[in-house]
């Protein structure tokens, strides 16, 4: 099952690559990651995607809570959260194309940062599943480089992660 | 800032804070990144430094004096090959969750990652068996970070720490004002202090309704100090115990209701009362693979309470109905006042008929086929004595009263199953990862921890080999450890799996003929020697050994033992914890 993660920790050189170095020790698999220093220049926040069964992302919550630098860790998918990925292609549009991508984009509510004579560079918000739905949306060999953030998730409601 | 205070290099500030985190002995080994502390060491006196031989051996000497005393062992390295030499022990000392501190050198900063000569990313390759590590960007963060080394070390689940200490921050022509923190807080960093007091009724209430319960206690009972708290509340309520390689001790081993060492070669009482218990209290253990067999398999029928100050040990394994995270000298005084009250206002709590019947059932499996205590009707193959039977002597010679250290393959076990501890820390052990070559350096640790004490060794001549340089060391400091090596020519555990899942190839697990004199090895480093293989002189040559005439020596004791004596009781693979091979006919 999917889970999203998140944890407060030290905005410390070296605080990362521990998160990171647990993951491949304990043979955890990460499918995104997006980190950033928070509103407190001293605290940094991580998302985390990955996949387990229950007991596997209690383990992975208990073992990112045993790192010292590591302040809190909430799995949001454990309650309602609001989640977002920020996506930037480089989509070739030529001809006919020019038009279609265009159209496709205006649909998934995306929109054109850059124009080149035969690419557009397209920015996408949203849920990891509707940036994939995007991609497949488009024919294949339009595509010619995609960059994806990674998911970031915040909690709904009153529930707040901080010190 | 006070007129007063201090203005120190960064050697200097490392070596004081050191002093003031209360450090008597650094075990180390200079090279060009820690010259500098060096110097600092040099120019004081309060901390004395242990020069020995090897890097690995300094962190398990580190590791046995943590071990003995229950304070950081504190390891001193240089940079690159120096630091790598440390990484078994450091992991050693993670593995069993030993509180330690280990300072090494790094090359000055404006070169790390250049690949500058002796360099290597020394957090980087110790992160995986660390419990935290620290690189010194400034060297005015040398005391907090002492500071909060020690503090991490030592509180909570305790584990080791690494600094990695740059040249130019121990500088000493820089200057820096220095003050040593009174106390750490870190904001990320809260060890639980007490268990959930719900949670700890519940699991007195399990004990009391019990009828066949048994207690599984491991090394966190020990690093807890909470052994005698635990050997009362069982003592009371009349039940068996049992522990892991690293517990033992936590719960006297000479007492009856002692079932001896669990797990794979734990004895058949033990293993057999976890199979068949219908409460599994487990305190301070982790459900070690080497313990429960086949988790799918183990304790069918048994509620299983866990007490741990590691929540990520909790439900690892095996599922806790009744997790408690919390310190284990704090559990259980309150769980031992909650059983007194309740045992006091329903006297019909714990069940002493279902309790008495339970007892029989041990009773009986121990007739069959408990440890063999006397082993004087068998004999080793001629002109060679049984392990039993040199480690019960060694037993009978310290009056089962000795600091005992071992390194990793039967002779451990046998060590492990023949010489009962009646106290915790007398039992040194690499229990996590195993490590050959531990038993030496941290007998010695142990020796510089306890001068007059009396301190063994029990160990097999291929893990002695791995750290014998070390008797150089025993030379320099006269450390009278005596050492028992059960020499039975052979790398004993890989050929006792051979012989029983490879058909019998020994595969590069003998050496032919090619060890050394083991008595005129220890005597060219100024050491004693004695050699045996007849029960007839055994105990003679225990008594001189551990008697008057050798109090202030080491002595080597090189016993030849049969080389086909195999350790059982042993798990079968795959089953659960009844399912044992008892001896070698089966
Ligand atoms: C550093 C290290 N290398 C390899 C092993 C694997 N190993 C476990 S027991 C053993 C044999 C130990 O031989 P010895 O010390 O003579 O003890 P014996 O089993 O003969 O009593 C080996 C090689 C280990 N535990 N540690
Ligand atoms: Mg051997």
């Amino acid at each position: 099952m999917r889970r999203l993660i998140a944890v407060l920790i030290e905005n410390e050189a070296g605080a990362l690559s521990r998160v990171v170095g647990l993951f491949a020790q304990r043979n955890y698999n990460i499918e995104s990651l997006s980190v950033a220093p928070t509103e407190d220049p001293t605290l940094s926040r991580l998302t985390l995607c990955t996949s387990g069964d229950d007991s596997k992302i209690e383990q992975i919550t208990k073992h990112l809570n045993r790192l010292i630098e590591v302040i809190r860790v909430v799995d949001l998918t454990d309650g309602e959260h609001v989640e977002r990925e920020m996506m930037l292609l480089k989509v070739r549009a030529e001809g006919v194309m020019r038009a279609e991508v265009k159209r496709t984009c205006d649909i998934f509510r995306g929109q054109i940062v850059d124009v080149a004579e035969s690419l557009y560079t397209v920015l996408l918000t949203g849920t990891s599943g509707k940036l994939d739905n995007f991609i497949r949306a488009l024919p294949k060999t339009a595509i010619v480089e995609v960059v994806r953030s990674g998911v970031s998730g915040i909690g709904r409601n009153e529930k707040i992660l901080g010190l | 800032m006070s007129e007063q205070t201090e203005h120190l290099s960064g050697g200097d500030m490392l070596i004081r804070a050191l002093q003031d985190a209360g450090v008597e002995y650094i075990f180390g080994y200079p090279g060009g990144a820690a010259l500098h502390i060096y110097d600092a060491i040099f120019r004081q006196q309060r901390v004395e430094h242990i020069l020995v031989r090897h890097e690995q051996a300094a962190t398990h000497m580190a590791d046995g004096y943590a071990r003995a005393t229950g304070k950081p062992g504190v390891v001193l390295v240089t940079s690159g090959p120096g630091a790598t030499n440390a990484v078994t022990g450091i992991a050693t000392a993670y593995m069993d969750s030993i509180p330690m501190v280990v300072i090494s050198g790094q090359v000055a900063n404006e070169f790390i990652g250049t690949d500058a000569f002796q360099e290597t990313d020394m957090v980087g390759v110790s992160r995986p068996v660390v419990k935290h590590s620290y690189l010194v960007k400034e060297a005015s963060e040398i005391p907090r970070i002492v500071a909060e080394a020690f503090y991490i070390a030592s509180t909570g689940r305790p584990g080791p720490v690494v600094i990695d200490v740059p040249k130019d921050t121990t500088d000493p022509a820089q200057l820096f004002p220095y003050e040593f923190p009174d106390s750490v807080t870190l904001r990320s960093y809260n060890p639980t202090t007490r268990g959930h007091g719900g949670q700890i009724r519940k699991a007195a209430t399990a004990l009391l309704e019990a009828e066949r319960p048994v207690i599984y206690t491991g090394g966190g009972l020990v690093q807890g100090n909470a052994g005698s708290t635990l050997t009362s509340i069982a003592d009371m309520l009349g039940h068996p115990v049992t522990s892991t390689l690293m517990g033992l001790g936590a719960y006297p081993g000479s007492k009856p209701h002692f079932l001896g060492m669990l797990g794979m070669h734990g004895t058949y009482e033990a293993n057999m009362a976890m199979h068949h218990a219908d409460l599994i209290f487990a305190v301070g253990a982790r459900f070690d693979d080497r313990v429960t067999n086949d988790p799918a398999q183990f304790s069918p029928d048994a509620k299983i309470v866990h007490i741990d100050i590691d929540p990520a040990s909790i439900s690892k394994i095996v599922r806790a109905d009744i997790p408690i995270v919390g310190p284990v000298d704090s559990v259980l005084p309150e769980l031992k006042r909650i059983v007194n009250a309740e045992m006091a206002r329903d006297p019909s709590r714990p069940d002493r008929v279902a309790l008495a019947e339970w007892w029989e059932r041990i009773a009986r499996w121990r007739a069959e086929h408990g440890l063999d205590h006397d082993q004087r009707h068998r004999n080793g193959a001629a002109g060679s004595l049984l392990p039993q039977q040199v480690v019960q002597a060694v037993y009978r010679a310290t009056g089962g009263d000795a600091y005992v250290s071992s390194d990793v393959g039967q002779h451990q076990m046998f060590a492990a199953q023949y010489y009962h501890f009646d106290q915790p820390r007398r039992w040194i052990n690499s229990g996590g990862l195993g490590t050959m070559g531990f038993g030496l350096p941290a007998a010695m640790g142990v020796q510089f921890a306890h001068p007059d004490a009396v301190v063994a060794c029990i160990t097999g001549e291929g893990s002695f080999m791995m750290n014998m340089q070390e008797l150089s060391t025993c030379m320099q400091y006269a450390l009278p450890i005596k050492i028992i090596n059960l020499n039975n020519k052979a790398l004993g555990m890989v050929k006792q799996w051979q012989d029983m899942q490879y058909g019998g190839r020994h595969s590069h697990s003998t050496y032919r003929d090619a060890l050394p004199d083991f008595v005129h090895l220890v005597e060219s480093f100024g050491h004693v020697g004695y050699r045996v293989h007849d029960l007839g002189e055994l105990d003679a040559v225990m008594a001189d050994v551990f008697g008057e005439k050798h109090k202030g020596d080491l002595v080597f004791v090189d016993a030849h033992i049969d080389p086909d004596e195999h350790v059982y009781p042993m798990a079968i693979r795959g089953g659960a914890m009844k399912d044992m091979i008892l001896d070698r006919a089966v």
